[in-house]
């Protein structure tokens, strides 16, 4: 078994970027003009990577789906971004930040890469500030933070519910700059289809335009996949509905080695599914669980008539609620990381104690925040005796101050006014920790192949904490790449221009085009959805919040049944040479089809329980701890990375071990 | 319910186009208007017909992809929404529902429901930035502190997601709260004050260049803007210009 070098550095965890980024080869800027580099992806990490790139000097050439670099999926992030800054005087320093991100991922990431992550967090908000992002502030003028799950101090800087779409236009902003200097050629509706190597290098792409349908080659000296994640293998999920992972496929089938697909965030806060027509899931911010009481009925009779529709919540008294979380984790309550509130949501529904007429909804209650701010403002506005009414009704507009928006989305979306009853939620998945393998270079196992943001696998572990996925886009963009990135092209000043007209682009152009010519005369007899929606039972059913071995074996068989089904009888109408939003998705789908099987794959070899990934054969049996999660440091300290032998399930498993020489193991207890 | 939908068809950009008549039935006051149209692409591509193309991505309410005109409106008959946040609990079983691309002369139609908006690009590469570079070495952020009332007012401005409803909207197909919007939010920032008039000047350049109309102060653009965009922002783009023009 080959051993996976990361290319950690020497010397104290504090001092290792430092070093290394004064010891590593730089390109002059006179020879950076000779050099091209393809970015694939412009959400945070693309985008920021992007205009770095341009503005040292490079020529980068850009590519996104959309029709435009600001609509990438990072845009839909809402809460915050972590920087360990520590305006607060809280206690916040680099350490800290790093700590809380490695056992919030429950030890399963690369000390160096997280530390690293910490110690440039800061260098992101001076940079967005400079850019004109305009973050939250208060009175005086400065800069103000919020408070996020799973730790101790404030360290979340913000711009409203809309952080994700300020930082985006931050750093699409940055790359026009870069486009009106002619540094990036900027390739909008534009999908990649596939890599091209030469010499076992990656020298360049086979793209689908998508308006005119036609095939182009782009050649360059590098190539960098920031695609970000693999959510919608699940159908229904919190990504955008173009969202997919299929350069990060094509890659992986090229030589890139997929690390941890197992690894899956289910978001608790969620807008519950109403029936088989949806189309996505829509996530409100994980902040509303600082205010919000999450329960259900205490007696299967009242869930019943909730879900036959003849039960109101308000009708319940308290005495009848079980408020779970609270119950079973008295310490952080309402507060426990995203991976424990989604499990116990799903343990009670499986239960029978679901709300909504699909079973599958709980509340998040505002009743109890409504008197509680209530009756501090009564005080604060000197109001004696006040009523209740008049209570609840102070209390509601600093509710509505701090959630405003995401209450009338909900309203609009559910139909319900959650000022007065209850709001209804659902974990949906949201983000994928597990990605494209890379070394401390962000560079995969294809040399000249680099991986950013949500699309590689080394930051968040099993799982990611608030506001850190932002702040690992803009890391790896702004202030990782465009150094380790040196290193590698330095050999290549004296290269010249890649050719596109080689044996190498010939061969992966034909095989794009033998594919895209399968589509179109296949005339099966089912759309791409029909299957795209299977898959995603299978996923959800089977490779879900919990997991057990039977299952996982049974998800890979029928994945497996599936996808031979849909190379039989999908039916891809239109034609190639034009927008064919059809054939866009049969593409799509056909790479989410082969990943479902590895991603349940990793999660039969991966036999214990951490973060998002929740094997019932991994629990505690006894003592207080009895029923949650059980990691197994011993068997599975390591990364998995898999290398692609043809069908997914021969995937050969190499593992890094991992080392945690900064940090002390412990099992997460939130009681 | 059961619908009739009325959809703008069109195969390419050189096509005449016509609308076309679409039933579609059971569908329910719960799904999202763009999930009708799953239902309705779903519907023709099973009888091998060719779905509608229309843009849509993120499905809730902030790519700015999603770009429909929905009975004479732009995003359709409620407010403060996107065509994706659009409900069927908004129209009546039997209705007949009109479907439209954006129509403006700088927003080429490219298939049925998806328009060319390179133009809003153009515009934003022409000046819609901060020339300064992403090393890290700026100073620290809270070294310039910068008002509260600046920092909101400039956020307001910032949350346009360039969908194009406004263009959409005009009468004159202007695009002036686009680019005000963008105007504003760096004119509103110290950041942005050194390269005010450069910017002011590029980007309205730009923006006549593409072929938008003037603005007539009609304010149909704010009432179907999907973010509230207000028209405070024009106005602080025309002071802008007007210095900018002044100081030469």
């Amino acid at each position: 078994m080959a051993i996976l070098d990361s290319k950690v550095p020497d010397g104290p965890i504090k001092d290792k970027w430092t070093n290394y980024k004064n010891k590593i080869d730089l390109v002059n800027p006179a020879n950076k003009r000779n050099i091209d580099i393809i970015v694939v992806g412009t959400g945070l990490a693309g985008g920021s990577a992007a205009a770095t790139l341009a503005e040292q000097g490079y020529n980068v050439k850009a590519y996104c789906y959309q029709d435009s670099p600001r609509r990438a999926h990072s845009i839909a992030a809402q809460g915050g971004i972590n920087a360990s800054k520590n305006y607060m005087g809280d206690g916040d320093s680099d350490y800290r930040l790093f700590y809380d991100t490695v056992k919030g991922g429950d030890y399963r990431s690369r000390e160096a890469n997280v530390y690293r992550l910490a110690e440039v967090s800061g260098n992101i908000i001076d940079q967005c500030v400079a850019q004109g992002v305009p973050f939250a502030r208060d009175y005086g003028g400065l800069l103000d933070n919020r408070s996020f799950g799973g730790v101790l101090v404030s360290r979340t800087f913000y711009a409203k519910g809309q952080t994700g779409q300020q930082l985006l236009l931050g750093a699409y902003s940055a790359m026009n700059r870069q486009i009106a200097r002619g540094k990036i050629e900027m390739f909008n509706r534009h999908e990649m289809l596939d890599v091209v190597k030469v010499d076992g290098k990656a020298r360049g792409i086979i793209t689908r335009n998508l308006i005119t349908g036609e095939i182009e080659r782009h050649s360059a000296h590098a190539v960098v996949i920031a695609t970000g994640g693999y959510g919608n293998v699940y159908f229904l999920s919190t990504n955008a509905m173009g969202s997919n992972a299929t350069a990060a496929w094509k890659i992986h089938k090229k030589g890139a080695y997929f690390a941890n697909p197992c690894f899956t965030q289910i978001h608790p806060t969620c807008i519950p599914r109403s029936g088989d027509y949806q189309s996505k899931l829509t996530l409100m911010s994980e902040s509303l669980r600082n205010d919000g009481r999450i329960w259900v009925p205490a007696k299967i009779e009242d869930a019943k008539a909730i879900q036959e529709g003849k039960l109101r919540p308000t009708a319940i008294a308290e005495e009848d609620r079980d408020y779970y979380l609270e119950r079973r984790y008295p310490a952080f309550g309402n507060l426990v990381p995203r991976d424990v509130a989604s499990r116990a949501a799903k343990e009670r529904c499986d239960a029978g104690y679901g709300v909504n007429a699909t079973g599958e909804a709980v509340y998040l209650d505002f009743a109890d925040a409504f008197v509680r701010y209530g009756k501090e403002q009564a005080k604060i506005h000197g109001i004696h005796n006040p009523s209740k009414e008049e209570i609840v009704k102070l209390g509601q507009g600093i509710i509505e101050e701090k959630y405003g928006n995401l209450f009338q989305m909900y309203e609009k979306i559910i139909a319900e006014n959650p000022y007065e009853t209850p709001m209804m939620i659902y974990p949906a998945t949201h983000y994928t920790m597990g990605g494209v393998w890379v070394d401390y270079n962000l560079m995969t196992t294809v040399p000249g192949l680099y991986c950013l943001g949500e699309a590689n696998f080394s930051d968040h572990g099993a799982n990611r904490l608030g506001a850190s996925a932002l702040m690992q886009g803009l890391a790896d963009g702004y202030f990782v790449l465009p150094y380790t990135i040196g290193d590698y092209l330095s050999d290549d000043i004296r290269t010249g221009k890649i050719s596109t007209d080689s044996k190498e682009f010939d061969e992966v152009e034909k095989e794009v085009n033998d594919r895209i010519d399968f589509f179109m005369n296949n005339k099966g007899t089912k759309s791409v959805d029909h299957f795209h929606k299977r898959l995603g039972k299978v996923m959800w059913d089977k490779v879900g919040m919990a997991r057990n071995e039977p299952h996982l074996k049974e998800a890979m068989a029928e994945i497996k049944a599936i996808r031979e089904e849909f190379w039989k009888d999908v039916k891809v109408p239109g034609d190639a040479n034009e927008m064919n939003l059809e054939l866009e998705k049969a593409g799509r789908v056909a790479d989410f089809l082969e990943l479902g099987e590895l991603f349940a794959k990793d999660a039969l070899d991966r036999n214990e329980s951490c973060g998002g990934h929740y094997r019932e054969e991994s629990v505690v049996k006894e003592g207080e701890q009895k029923g949650e999660a059980l990691r197994n440091d011993t068997d599975f300290g390591y990364v998995s990375a898999w290398e692609y032998k043809g069908e997914p399930a021969d995937a050969v498993l190499h593992k890094e071990e991992l080392e945690f020489k900064d940090i002390e193991l412990k099992q997460r207890s939130y009681k | 319910m059961n619908l009739t939908l009325k959809i703008w068809r069109q195969k390419g950009p050189q096509d005449k186009g016509a609308m076309v008549e679409y039933k579609v039935n059971d569908i329910s006051e719960h799904m999202s208007f763009l999930e009708m149209m799953d239902v309705l692409n779903e519907q023709l591509v099973n009888s091998g017909d060719e779905p509608v193309a229309f843009d849509h991505d993120c499905r809730e309410g902030i790519c700015g992809m999603c770009s429909l005109y929905i009975n004479g409106e732009a995003h359709g008959p409620d407010r403060g929404i996107t065509t994706c946040q659009l409900h069927m609990r908004m129209f009546n079983d039997g209705d007949t529902i009109y479907i439209e691309p954006w129509r403006a002369a700088a927003f080429p139609v490219i298939k049925d429901l998806v328009v060319d908006r390179m133009a809003f690009e153009r515009i934003q590469q022409a000046g819609g930035f901060v020339s300064v570079n992403t090393s890290g070495n700026t100073q620290d952020a809270n070294a310039l502190p910068i008002s509260k009332h600046a920092a909101d007012e400039a956020m307001d401005a910032a949350a346009c997601i360039g969908c194009g409803a406004c263009v959409a909207s005009c009468k004159n197909s202007s695009a002036m709260l686009f680019v005000g919007a963008k105007v504003s939010q760096y004119a509103l920032l110290p950041q942005g004050k050194v390269e005010a008039a450069d910017r002011v000047m590029n980007m309205v350049h730009q923006m006549d260049l593409e072929g938008f109309g003037n603005c007539t102060n009609t304010g149909a653009c704010e009432i179907e803007c999907p973010k509230g965009i207000k028209l405070t922002n024009i106005a602080r783009m025309n002071r802008e210009f007007l210095k900018a023009s002044i100081k030469g």
